[in-house]
């Protein structure tokens, strides 16, 4: 009884040693994939922040001022004005007609009505 | 072991061998000290299989814990990669970036490593046509072994010194600071150089605006992913230098600047101050001559001036504040105010006779407000300026507003409440204005300007009743209406705002005829106040009349009108012109 117990827990210890062996080398391949990603991720960031700061440097008021002179033919940009404004009220939307089909007692009904309508 | 005399001697006489007594009693004390022996080396080793147990039951507490809470190693952990050792990036109250970092390299050489020092030399300059050739000639063949030739470079010139194929040169990496907007904000940012260098790596350091004042914070390393963020807009703070700019070549001025002011938090949306310069490129600190000459010199938050008329509002406000006057009380203002030898006149020598009290500000009245500010005296006069920070340098988180000490007289006399009643004699910046301003705007309340982006108003304070206040501003709508401010009349957005035409004091004592620092500080929207614009050219004259034209009238308002008109979008106001075109169309 004594040898038997001794025989299971010898081999109890071997078999956890070749499983702590297996996890050790997981986690340093995991580690080393790890170490890996944080090399890209750190690379794709500096490269995010030289785009940033790109974007920044095409978008810098200067310049666009320039364009706006240069493409002034075209695109005839101008600096917004308080005339641009207007009420609601002011803008003459586009007359629209709904119809609408509905049944009554088996019999098909069309009704029609025009935006105004609506917004009386 | 000798036996004793006494045990032999009783052996003996009973005829037995004294000896085997002493083989007895040495054979009890053996089985004595072995069963000591037995019991000590029990006790060791159960102290000692006890000590490991609890040592390995400690380490496996310790590993349970790990495991259930993770605590990870240093390898694990990511700190950000190169990020986390950049300075923080500053950016607008939008998000638009004003100041970041740049990776880019660094040149150097080692001579003794070159084949051919004068070749080497010779493609250098061809490529860096700043360097001299004599000079660098002398570096390569001298005794050092180490030179810097460029702190920066870029990535063409970069491959261009790869494709030299020279042993003796060196490219190191450098993170540099760049700021995308160029000039934009010039003031407010200040610059960045470089501190300690090493081949692999530079420390980039502050060196003026916020760059400087918050050194520490940018380059806080634990919270560097977050960026500063500014109170400054973009887009405002160039519409207002691009009109500044415009200003100061119409009106031929030397100098101008502009502060917009956020009433309720005391955000600074714009720092305007020209001419100003590049920070990628900063000039270098003026050794001789005048500060004031080097672009790099802030006249918004630095430099403080004699603002003259625009002071006339505070003289008022406090004097209806304390109850001495209502804004209907009628004030003799025909007769000379005399202070010791001086005898107080009005612009042109004019006379306005018996005005109300809001006149005096509609008219702009020395003499007026002069009489007002006697009947103030001179504690309660110095104690309300104090009170509107004027006699403070500014506590703006650009270092150039250490330099603001606002110049006022040590001993306040009788002459400087009159002087300082109507803006002489006294000094601030144009920032302390706005502040000031922003305390009428308000409702009587004042806010500590600030360059941060706020998320509620910091550091406010009452400094006079709301009714003062709202009297004030009602004045400072009468001066657009029907005072010196009338360019600004017709602008789409209700503006309240007084002028100042103030001339310069001569360095040597007395003041200047034709030199005046011309102001206007506004107030919009004049119905429920939301910011203050201040607006100064220093010595414009307009000349496109047949006569030179150099008060604030003529110079800052319609500058101030055209700024307003087309920033007031951007800030969400809503123009009066809406409701005059459905008028126009009924």
């Amino acid at each position: 009884m004594k040898i038997f117990s001794f025989v299971v827990a010898i081999m109890l210890v071997f078999a956890l040693a070749l499983w702590a062996n297996q996890e050790s080398y997981k986690t340093r391949i995991a580690l080393k994939e790890l170490r890996k990603t944080q090399q890209d991720l750190s690379k794709s960031y500096s490269r995010l922040d030289a785009l940033r700061t790109e974007w920044a440097y095409l978008n810098r008021p200067q310049r666009l001022r320039k364009l706006v002179e240069l493409h002034f033919d075209q695109l005839a940009l101008r600096p917004l004005r308080a005339q641009q404004f207007g009420l609601v009220s002011e803008v003459n939307f586009p007359k629209e007609e709904f119809i609408i089909a509905f049944e009554v007692g088996g019999e098909k009904l069309v009704a029609m009505f025009s935006s105004e309508d609506i917004l009386q | 072991m000798r036996t004793p005399l006494a045990l032999v001697l009783t052996a003996r006489m009973k005829g037995e061998n004294p000896y085997f007594e002493k083989i007895k009693s040495s054979q009890f004390r053996d089985e004595d000290f072995e069963k000591r022996i037995r019991t000590d080396s029990e006790k060791r080793l159960r102290l000692l299989s006890q000590s490991i147990l609890s040592i390995f039951v400690g380490i496996a507490i310790c590993m349970a814990y790990l495991a259930t809470y993770g605590v990870t190693s240093e390898s694990l952990a990511w700190s950000g990669g190169d990020i986390a050792a950049q300075r923080a990036r500053i950016v607008d109250r939008k998000g638009r970036i004003l100041a970041t970092n740049f990776e880019t390299h660094s040149l150097y050489a080692e001579p003794h490593r070159m084949i051919n020092p004068a070749a080497v030399a010779a493609k250098l300059t061809d490529l860096f046509p700043e360097l001299e050739y004599d000079r660098l000639l002398k570096d390569f063949t001298g005794k050092r072994k180490f030179i810097w030739i460029k702190r920066k470079i870029s990535p063409k010139q970069q491959q261009a010194v790869h494709d030299f194929g020279e042993p003796g040169l060196f490219l190191g990496p450098r993170e540099m600071r760049i700021y995308p907007k160029g000039d934009l904000a010039a003031h407010v940012l200040g610059g960045a150089t470089f501190g300690k260098e090493g081949v692999s790596a530079a420390e980039v350091i502050g060196v003026a605006g916020v760059e400087r004042k918050l050194d520490s914070v940018l380059r806080d390393t634990t919270s560097t992913k977050q960026p500063l963020v500014l109170s400054i807009d973009v887009t405002i703070q160039e519409i207002v230098e691009d009109v500044l700019h415009s200003g100061m070549q119409l009106f031929n001025a030397r100098g101008a600047s502009a502060v917009l002011m956020d009433v309720h938090t005391g955000e600074l949306i714009s720092l305007a101050s020209l001419p100003d310069f590049d920070p990628n490129e900063r000039p270098r600190f003026p050794v001789s001559g005048k500060p004031d000459n080097s672009p790099l010199f802030n006249r918004a938050a630095q430099g403080v001036y004699e603002f003259g008329s625009v002071f006339k509002i505070f003289t008022v406000a406090q004097s209806i504040d304390l109850g001495l006057v209502t804004k209907n009380t009628m004030i003799d203002t025909s007769a000379p105010v005399r202070v010791g030898p001086f005898s107080i006149r009005e612009f042109r020598n004019r006379n306005y006779g018996k005005i109300s009290v809001s006149d005096i500000i509609v008219k702009s009245s020395n003499r007026g407000t002069a009489r007002l500010g006697l009947l103030i005296g001179k504690d309660r006069q110095r104690d309300f300026i104090e009170k509107l920070g004027m006699l403070k340098p500014l506590e703006l988180e650009i270092n150039e507003a250490k330099k603001s000490q606002p110049l006022f007289p040590k001993n306040w006399g009788k002459a400087n409440v009159v002087t300082i009643s109507y803006g002489h004699g006294i000094s601030i910046t144009p920032v302390h204005l706005a502040a000031a301003y922003a305390a009428i705007a308000n409702d009587g309340m004042y806010t500590a300007p600030t360059i941060i982006k706020q998320n509620n108003a910091h550091k406010s304070y009452r400094v006079m009743s709301s009714e003062a206040a709202k009297d004030a501003l009602n004045m400072l709508r009468r001066v657009v209406t029907d005072g010196t401010a009338t360019f600004a009349r017709d602008s789409a957005y209700s503006i309240a705002g007084k002028t100042g035409t103030a001339v310069k004091p001569k360095a040597t004592g007395g003041y200047y005829d034709d030199k005046v620092i011309s102001t206007f500080a506004a107030i919009f929207p004049d119905d429920d106040p939301q910011y203050v614009l201040v607006m100064t050219f220093h010595e414009p004259v307009g000349v496109s009349d047949d006569k030179p034209r150099r008060t604030a009238g003529w110079t800052a308002v319609p500058a101030a009108v055209e700024v307003i008109g087309r920033i007031a979008p951007l800030l969400n106001l809503t123009p009066r012109v809406a409701l005059t075109t459905q008028s126009s169309l009924n």
